[in-house]
């Protein structure tokens, strides 16, 4: 079965000691990793120890292992969902061909384009969020940030792995550039743009993990439906740690909202400029950052017609979201899809082949399961009896990739010159001075159970344990 | 009145990843675009989502009145859970499940047994097969343990794996998939069953592992229908082959120490677990291992008791056994209860000692009896009860399966 081998340098579910020759390109690869990890991983962290889960089996119960570790020893490896038989490509024109365990020349490019893409994301993120602990509000939220951080590591093994195993030589290189880039650098940036921007405050991480490791689950999503076996059964097993860094982002802004609303009803203020006196963040702030992170995060899904997506699909390189629960042909040579079009001054839809929409098939998707978790933030607002409501804006809002990329819309979406757009923007997005009072508030807080004044503790602690754990243990 | 403790998803807590639904090994969660939730007629407490919930909403549990667990549609419409109504809460052992045979189902009794293994227990293997990958088993044996007059027909099945992995522990359950359709077109639900023989085999060195099961027929014991699993197996011929899910079950396993005492105490198929671990020690034949084992065993008559026979052959002073008869013609009825309280003093001196761990298996019926006479045994030791009791749980050394 699927027992992960601890006794390798680098452990493994995928019998990598078979295969002498990708066991030393990995185990050269490692230390690499591992001085990547010094640079750029959290910093400072290297002696914590850290209340960690580790996979300690790719089977459903085994895969939460809880303990204290060091995070340089955290066992990065390689792991598969256990291989399901008689696997059948479920889409696209090889639908009903058994699934591919190499890769097939005539997709290698793509593929390793696709694999190169996605790992490019998992380091980003680190670095990103890589001075973050220096402002915890808490021990738990700390050590959230780090089971986030490592777990973003082992997802660069896991496609380190597929361009080793299956790319060769190029594979090899595609490897050591993943960690030569680095997020937000001029010379040398990650390749997608959400990935260079900063994480500079704790309101951007939650918002970051809850949009854009959102867009992380579908695009893993879209992957795990791959003809590329070893590709699906590497983000199956990747969605599993997805989840936590979502939970991270949904609890996470739903516990500042929760200390904002409470503040506002005991003190009964409601004007931000008030409510901030008190030292938590204002609705309307938060409403911004949300703003920003949303159509960020939506950029990421592609332009809105791709022809690489219709070849993606055809090709059954990469699905749809739970392509194997919807009910057409999984083909999609006759339909249409509406997208959103702007001409005339107007926003406008226009139905296009389903298959060159496919980004714009995914973003819809994604924005309604966002939407699900804004609506939760909204309950306890109206839980507190405040009255105010966060929404996600129009998908046309602050876009920069697409057809709408270039033009001005307000949250609404309604259609808006340049000059109403610089006019209003500190607004719909954080200004400087929002993102100066954000910062102002954060102030490290590492006493066992206390949480920043800003955000309110959690209702649960981890894995059963109490709120008031030390999760995180300095030394 | 029956009452169960109801596995729900807090709404406030949860952020809809799917982790549960996707982990879940017999498809007893699903979602809407507001919530996920868990159907009580499949959900069978077996705990595989819980640790992978990254948020801890999976794990919940509602005391509720069996007739009235709350539906799909109830669970959909939650912003947060219901309150837990204490007058049902209080009388509710935890993490309970429920199956329409009224039999296959074992879970383990958190109110009153412990909720972790002994602390020298072997390290258990769980959930190896789900639904979606069942294993194969070949029927190698199917033998009739009661006596042909009687009514009750409780079958020694056993089950061979061949080069498949299965390894179990003593304790153990796993779960059998019916062929065929219910009524409404879906795929029967797993039934579970504890193994009855030890972690190497019904023959040792043979990868096969034996269950007790009785056949559940219509209008014997307050059933309503024919058990569609219980008869499944019961009629199958050897060379047949099964689909099997698990194995299930991390708490109520043996210490891993040779000499420690044991108190076993079971009513019919719920002999099943107690065979294993006797086996077991029996196996390892530690020259030591003496007056270390006591069995209770009721059932309704010497010719309905599981094992009778080869229990009898067992030496006196590897395993003290005490049966109980509850319907032999011109005797007093007679429960496992009884049989401890006329074994006071013997019952009360295992107690006492920090090594015994006690394991009840059988049905819910027993467990007041059970508790009232482990009471009234340690009053008669000088022993406070609830103190030890509590130690008990804390320490795993006291262990509840019933259905």
């Amino acid at each position: 079965m699927a027992a992960i081998d601890y006794n390798e340098l680098i452990p493994n579910n995928v019998n990598l000691s078979s295969d002498r020759t990708l066991q030393r390109a990995l185990e050269q690869w490692q230390p690499n990793f591992l001085n990547w990890w010094k640079d750029m991983g959290p910093d400072g962290s290297n002696n914590f120890d850290v209340y960690l889960r580790t996979a300690i089996s790719a089977e459903p119960n085994g895969w939460a292992h809880f303990d204290h570790v060091k995070m340089p020893d955290y066992r990065w490896g390689i792991f598969l969902a256990p291989a399901e038989e008689d696997r059948r490509i479920g889409f696209g024109e090889h639908k009903g061909e058994p699934v591919w365990q190499e890769v097939p020349g005539e997709h290698r490019a793509n593929l390793r384009r696709i694999i190169v893409t996605q790992g490019d994301t998992e380091p980003a993120s680190v670095e990103q969020q890589r001075h973050l602990g220096l402002t915890a509000p808490s021990l738990y939220d700390l050590r959230n940030l780090f089971q986030v951080n490592v777990e973003e590591g082992r997802h660069l093994w896991a496609m380190v792995y597929l361009l080793h195993r299956y790319f060769g030589r190029d594979g090899r290189e595609e490897g050591e550039a993943l960690l030569q880039r680095r997020s937000g650098d001029q010379d040398n940036p990650r390749i997608l743009n959400a990935f260079n921007e900063k994480t500079p405050d704790w309101l951007s991480f939650f918002m970051f993990t809850y949009f854009t490791d959102r867009d992380g689950k579908y695009q893993l999503c879209a992957l795990a439906e791959s003809a590329f076996d070893p590709l699906s059964r590497t983000t199956r097993f990747m969605l599993t740690e997805e989840a936590h860094h979502m939970f991270v982002g949904e609890s996470g802004v739903s516990r500042v909202v929760q200390r904002t609303c409470e503040i506002m009803k005991q003190h009964g203020v409601e004007d931000p400029a008030e409510v901030r006196k008190f030292g938590v963040i204002d609705l309307p702030t938060i409403q911004r950052y949300l703003n920003f992170h949303f159509s960020v995060t939506i950029d990421l899904f592609g332009a809105d017609q791709s022809s690489n997506a219709a070849l993606f699909y055809s090709a059954g390189l990469k699905g749809r979201f739970e392509e194997t629960k919807r009910q057409d042909d999984h083909k999609l040579n006759d339909l249409m899809y509406p997208v959103l079009d702007y001409a005339d001054g107007a926003l406008t839809t226009h139905d296009t082949a389903m298959l060159n929409a496919l980004n714009e098939v995914l973003r819809d998707d994604y924005i309604k399961d966002s939407v699900g978790g804004v609506e939760r933030w909204n309950r306890v607002i109206a839980k507190n009896g405040v009255d105010f409501k966060l929404s996600v804006p129009h998908k046309a809002f602050h876009r920069s990739i697409g057809k709408l990329a270039g033009h001005h819309f307000d949250p609404n979406g309604r259609p808006i010159s340049a000059a109403a757009w610089q006019k209003n923007v500190d607004t719909w997005l954080p200004s400087t001075e929002d993102r100066a009072y954000v910062a102002s508030l954060m102030g490290r807080v590492i006493a066992v159970g206390k949480y920043a004044n800003w955000i309110a503790a959690p209702t649960v602690g981890l894995n059963r344990q109490p709120i008031e754990m030390e999760y995180v243990r300095f030394n | 009145m029956e009452t169960f403790q109801q596995h729900v998803i807090d709404p406030a807590i949860c952020i809809r990843c799917n982790t549960c639904e996707d982990t879940c090994p017999i498809d007893a969660v699903s979602h809407d675009s507001r919530n996920y939730v868990v159907d009580p007629e499949i959900c069978n407490a077996c705990g595989a989502c819980i640790s992978p919930c990254p948020t801890g909403a999976i794990d919940n549990w509602r005391a509720v009145v069996r007739d009235a667990a709350y539906s799909l549609e109830e669970q959909f419409s939650w912003d947060d859970l219901p309150e837990e109504n204490p007058a049902i809460a209080d009388v509710t052992p935890v993490h309970d499940a429920g199956d329409d045979e009224g039999v296959t189902i074992q879970t383990v009794d958190t109110a009153r047994g412990a909720a972790i293994p002994p602390r020298s227990a072997a390290t258990p293997t769980t959930n190896l097969y789900g639904i979606k990958r069942p294993a194969e088993a070949t029927v190698v044996g199917n033998y009739r343990l009661t006596g042909a007059d009687t009514e009750s027909d409780v079958r020694h099945i056993v089950l061979d794996f061949a080069s498949l992995p299965f390894p179990v522990l003593e304790g153990q359950s796993i779960g059998v998939i019916p062929p065929g359709m219910d009524p409404s077109g879906r795929p029967h639900h797993a039934r579970q069953y504890s193994i009855a023989s030890p972690r190497n085999g019904e023959r040792p060195g043979y990868n096969n592992l034996s269950l007790t099961v009785k056949r559940v027929v219509a209008g014997a014991d307050g059933n309503a229908t024919d058990g569609i699993c219980s008869n499944y197996l019961c009629d199958l011929e050897k060379g047949a082959v099964v689909k099997v899910i698990g194995p299930f079950g991390a708490s109520f396993l043996m210490p891993d120490e040779p000499l420690s005492p044991l108190l076993m105490i079971c009513t019919g198929t719920g002999s099943a677990p107690m065979r294993a671990m006797t086996e077991r020690r029996r196996r390892l034949h530690h020259p030591d291992d003496e007056n270390r084992l006591m069995l209770f065993f009721g059932a309704r008559t010497p010719e309905e008791l599981p094992y009778f026979g080869p229990l009898k052959k067992l030496p006196t002073r590897f395993i003290d056994v005490n049966l109980a008869f509850s319907r032999v013609p011109g005797e007093p009825k007679r429960y496992v209860q009884d049989a401890l309280m006329e074994r006071i003093s013997d019952v009360a001196q295992l107690l006492a000692d920090p090594g015994t761990h006690v394991y009840v298996c059988g049905l819910r019926g027993m467990e007041d009896g059970v508790i009232s006479a482990l009471s009234a045994a340690a009053e008669a030791g000088a022993l406070d009860w609830p103190s030890l009791h509590a130690d008990m749980k804390r320490e795993g050394r006291i262990h509840f399966e019933t259905y």
